[in-house]
């Protein structure tokens, strides 16, 4: 099958930087695809490779295995879910959402009927008289999503789309993000720096570092078998095990991860466990977080609120299943 | 400055600034009381008896005609220039960073903080030295300099204001270069450019400085009231056309500030 | 928006074909080559100032280096410094220094002035009070210059408002006795340098007002708490706090008060002695003189003296409140 979006070998250099440096990419259509990653690795460049506001320096780029490169945006088939919203003050909502449909040459009633229809579609029904600086911030994103949705475009990007939103409201959108996915089946292509929300909303997460992609896979495949440090430390606070102690127990010197719900803690002393001492317990409602100190290795546990514990400072055993540890690609 | 609570003025200060005010406006409302005035020969204060004849009179005068359709006509060609000139120059100035942008600005901004008089001897040397005979469109060549910077001032302001991801989002919505301008920039940029305009307008006529040195024979509005001024003739008419002219540039004034109150102010760095 | 009316448009192609027609070649075109598009935006500006108008000033430069033919009044275009050395002439050397004064003590008189306003708008007034605030230093710098002048004639003349004013207080003889001062005086305040002062003060307030304004606004109100709170009369308040930070702003409205001065001819014109400024010499020698290279060299006093000065008012940080 086509893919939705393909990249091979794209770099996108700003001088001396390289914002992103040969990438391949394949993302399948229908798919709701993220791209992770700490700020300035590359991900929102990437979105940006696709919308065509950026021209990659080299490789290729192609969208549904039509060839992209040297295509301004407003000849892509594609739409973007901006930061900032980037609604126009001038417009009232109706005609925002109407925008594309105007521009294309579509006649006032029936873009007016579709911008309408939109609006129901991200629960904004009647709105339409309204202008951007009426509406609150969550309200203003739907109006964003209607929108790009409202030309029935190819692949939507979303560029942090709820970064600006409250906790609350930022768990809501998460779910009818997905479930207007789903319901829709056009490829979303979604970008964050919040683990959690691409892991709970992607089928496939890439994640970024310096404009390279490190790993590109379900969220589980990255969650609990990452391949590198990076990816290990920067999605799900997983522990990081050093190539000598990991040879202790797998009998290879690999970089290896460990997550922190695998390790249980034995409050006596026995010689088949590891030795630690607690250095701090932080209560997060359902489980504790621990601290631990394992002879200078720093490790984290989450443990289930009620396991008994020493005191910080204490020393204890840690135990954990051996097939739970996982070898990482990075050499040594 | 801002204090967090509304505090009371100490009286002094209230005295001071309200003298302060008061000579900057007392002038100006003492020609709306000349203009009513009886008196022909001289400035007498108090004014002998009050009429309203002197409005007919300066209504019937050619020569009174004359000098503000000549006023008219030069500050509407040179607006129009200048909001050509001053948009592009804004537009490409906030549009990117380029190599020399600094220079720029500096040009723009050059022929008003230079005071007129050099704009004035400079241009008059220019067409010395080039044999251009003085006509009206030596005048308006001089206006439409010092107007750019009017216009670009509101401009700049208003671009820097209009975040540029609503270009990119025009053009991501399927419109475009031509499209985009028509229906984002312009909308967006509009009341700015009317603000810049009306000021430009105002600026344009009532500028006397410079259009002495490009004006040859021809007869601005305020360069017949600065021949009245030197060598008081009529002045029961001077008095009524200086009524008129601050009325006249009032309302620009106050329009301009109208449409750009929220956000940018209209720059006093403009005149 | 229906879910079948979304499949219906899945057949859609990725990726629209170029739009025919000169609106869409010349978007493309442009999009493309944005180099080019910002060079054709700023190619008229460009050539249009820096042509016309900086194409005057170096005529006005070519011009002050060549010299005038006493005998035959024909301007003689050779490169010279005669012109310039005419400037050291000690009647033209006195009309420098009239000038330079005048806008030291105007710029001076402004300052004291306009503080009070600048300060009570920056401080105290709010929300509506402001907007007026600021309408009513706007409105006088916008409104017409020449009338501006003209009101003074009307106010300055002996048989003026001011006169008037000063018999009504039973002033008189101060009014007199100030006429009567060498220098200052003179028949009545129209043609005294008194009245000169007074009107340029005038003419430029305004634009003293607003940098100044801007500058105090920058200044946080507790600053001013602070230091009464530990102790300082007002006066030490001012002196040591108020002062030093508004300082900027009353620079960058100096810059104005100093070289509208210094460039204006109509003011001395209209009010004053028959002494001239440095505006009114340029005036007179290029119009009834004839004399273009000497009106030029005037005109580049000047152009030198602001360049010092803003030299200096740059080194005092004056340009972050403009």
């Amino acid at each position: 099958m086509t893919p939705a979006v393909s990249f091979q070998k794209v770099s996108r250099h700003f001088g001396a930087v390289k914002a992103v440096d040969t990438v391949d990419l394949d993302i399948a259509p229908g798919e709701f695809f993220a791209m992770l990653g700490p700020s300035g690795s590359g991900k929102t460049t990437c979105l940006r490779l696709i919308a065509g506001f950026e021209q990659p320096t080299a490789g290729l780029i192609a969208i549904f295995g039509e060839r992209a490169e040297g295509v301004p945006p407003y000849r892509r088939n594609v739409n973007t879910v901006f930061q900032d919203y980037a609604l126009f003050p001038h417009l009232n909502i109706l005609d925002n959402v109407a925008y594309g449909l105007m521009v294309k040459g579509i006649g006032k009633a029936e873009r007016h009927k579709a911008a309408e229809e939109a609006l129901s579609l991200v629960r904004l029904p009647g709105y339409g008289e309204r202008r951007p600086s009426q509406l609150s911030g969550g309200q203003r994103q739907r109006v964003a999503l209607a929108r790009a949705l409202v030309n029935r475009p190819k692949v939507l990007l979303l560029d942090e789309p709820l970064g600006a939103l409250d906790l609350k409201l930022r768990e809501n959108m998460q779910d009818e993000l997905k479930s207007l996915q789903k319901v829709l089946g056009i490829t979303f292509v979604f970008v964050t720096h919040d683990q959690g929300e691409a892991l709970s909303m992607a089928d496939h997460v890439a994640v970024f570092n310096d404009g390279r992609i490190m790993q590109v896979g379900t969220p589980r495949d990255i969650y609990e078998r990452p391949r590198t440090r990076f990816v290990a430390d920067f999605v799900g606070s997983s522990n990081v095990l050093p190539p000598d102690f990991v040879q202790r127990y797998s009998g290879q010197r690999r970089w290896g991860s460990l997550r922190p719900e695998a390790i249980r803690v034995v409050k006596s002393t026995r010689d088949d466990g590891l030795s630690a001492r607690l250095v701090s317990a932080n209560y997060l409602g359902a489980t504790t977080r621990l601290a631990l100190d394992a002879d200078g290795l720093r490790l984290h546990a989450v443990v289930p609120a009620g396991t008994s514990l020493p005191e910080e400072g204490e020393a204890l055993v840690l135990t954990f299943n051996r097939d739970q540890l996982h070898l990482m690609d990075e050499p040594a | 400055m801002r204090s967090d609570h509304g505090q009371i003025a100490p009286l002094g200060l209230k005295i001071a600034a309200s003298f302060g005010l008061l000579f900057l406006h007392a002038p100006i409302l003492l020609i709306f009381v000349y203009a009513f005035t009886t008196e022909e020969k001289s400035y007498q204060w108090p004014p002998p008896g009050l009429t309203a004849q002197w409005f007919a009179v300066t209504w019937n005068r050619p020569d009174v005609w004359e000098a503000l359709s000549l006023s008219v006509r030069v500050a509407a060609i040179s607006t129009a220039v200048a909001l050509v000139l001053g948009t592009l120059c804004a537009a490409a100035v906030s549009r990117s960073k380029f190599f020399g942008r600094e220079t720029i600005s500096l040009l723009v901004i050059l022929p008003i903080a230079l005071p007129g008089i050099i704009t004035g001897i400079a241009l008059r040397s220019a067409f010395a030295l080039t044999d251009i005979p003085f006509s009206f469109w030596t005048i308006v060549l001089g206006h439409a300099t010092f107007c750019v910077v009017v216009v670009y001032n509101n401009a700049v302001a208003r671009f820097r204001r209009t975040s540029g991801s609503m270009i990119e989002a025009s053009m991501d919505l399927g419109a475009d270069g031509v499209q985009t301008f028509r229906y984002v920039v312009l909308p967006n940029i509009a009341t700015a450019l009317l603000a810049g305009g009306m000021l430009a307008f105002a600026l344009s006529f009532d500028e006397v400085i410079v259009t002495t040195f490009t004006a040859g024979q021809q007869q601005t509005l305020p360069i017949w009231m600065l021949e009245e001024l030197i060598r008081p003739r009529q002045r029961p008419v001077t008095n009524v056309v200086a009524m008129v002219v601050v009325l006249v540039t009032l309302l620009p004034i106050l329009f301009a500030y109208y449409l750009t109150r929220d956000g940018d102010q209209i720059a006093g760095s403009g005149k | 928006m229906s879910v079948s009316t979304v499949s219906q448009y899945s057949a859609a192609p990725a990726i629209l074909p170029a739009a025919s027609g000169m609106r869409g070649v010349l978007s493309d075109a442009f999009w493309r080559r944005p180099k080019l598009l910002l060079l054709l935006m700023l190619l008229p500006p460009v050539l249009w100032l820096g042509i016309i108008y900086i194409g005057s000033l170096f005529a006005l430069l070519l011009q002050s280096f060549f010299s005038i033919d006493e005998f035959s009044g024909l301007i003689n275009r050779e490169f010279t410094l005669k012109t310039y050395g005419d400037l050291f002439q000690a009647a033209n050397l006195d009309i420098i220094l009239r000038t330079v004064t005048m806008a030291a003590t105007v710029t001076l008189a402004s300052a004291v002035i306009a503080f009070p306003i600048a300060y009570y708008a920056a401080r105290y007034a709010r929300g509506r009070w402001k907007a007026l605030f600021y309408l009513a230093v706007m409105l006088p710098l916008w409104s017409s210059y020449l009338v501006k002048i003209y009101a003074w004639k009307l106010i300055l003349a002996k048989e003026g408002i001011l006169t008037w004013l000063f018999a009504k207080l039973n002033l008189l003889w101060l009014l007199d006795a100030w006429l009567s001062l060498p220098v200052v005086g003179g028949n009545s305040l129209s043609v005294s340098f008194t009245g000169t002062f007074i009107v340029f003060v005038y003419v430029w307030l305004p634009f003293m007002i607003l940098p100044m304004q801007a500058a105090l606004e920058r200044v946080p109100g507790n600053l001013i708490e602070a230091s009464a709170d530990l102790g300082a009369s007002p006066g030490q308040t001012f002196r040591n706090v108020l002062l030093p930070l508004a300082l900027p702003g009353i620079v960058a409205g100096s810059i104005f008060t100093f070289s509208l001065t210094l460039g204006d001819y109509i003011i001395p014109q209209v009010i004053g002695t028959s002494r001239l400024f440095i505006g009114q010499a340029v005036y007179t020698q290029q119009g009834t003189a004839g004399n273009i290279p000497l009106a030029a060299a005037f005109a580049v006093v000047p152009i030198v003296i602001m360049g010092l000065y803003l030299w200096m008012a740059k080194r005092m940080g004056a340009f972050d409140a403009l």
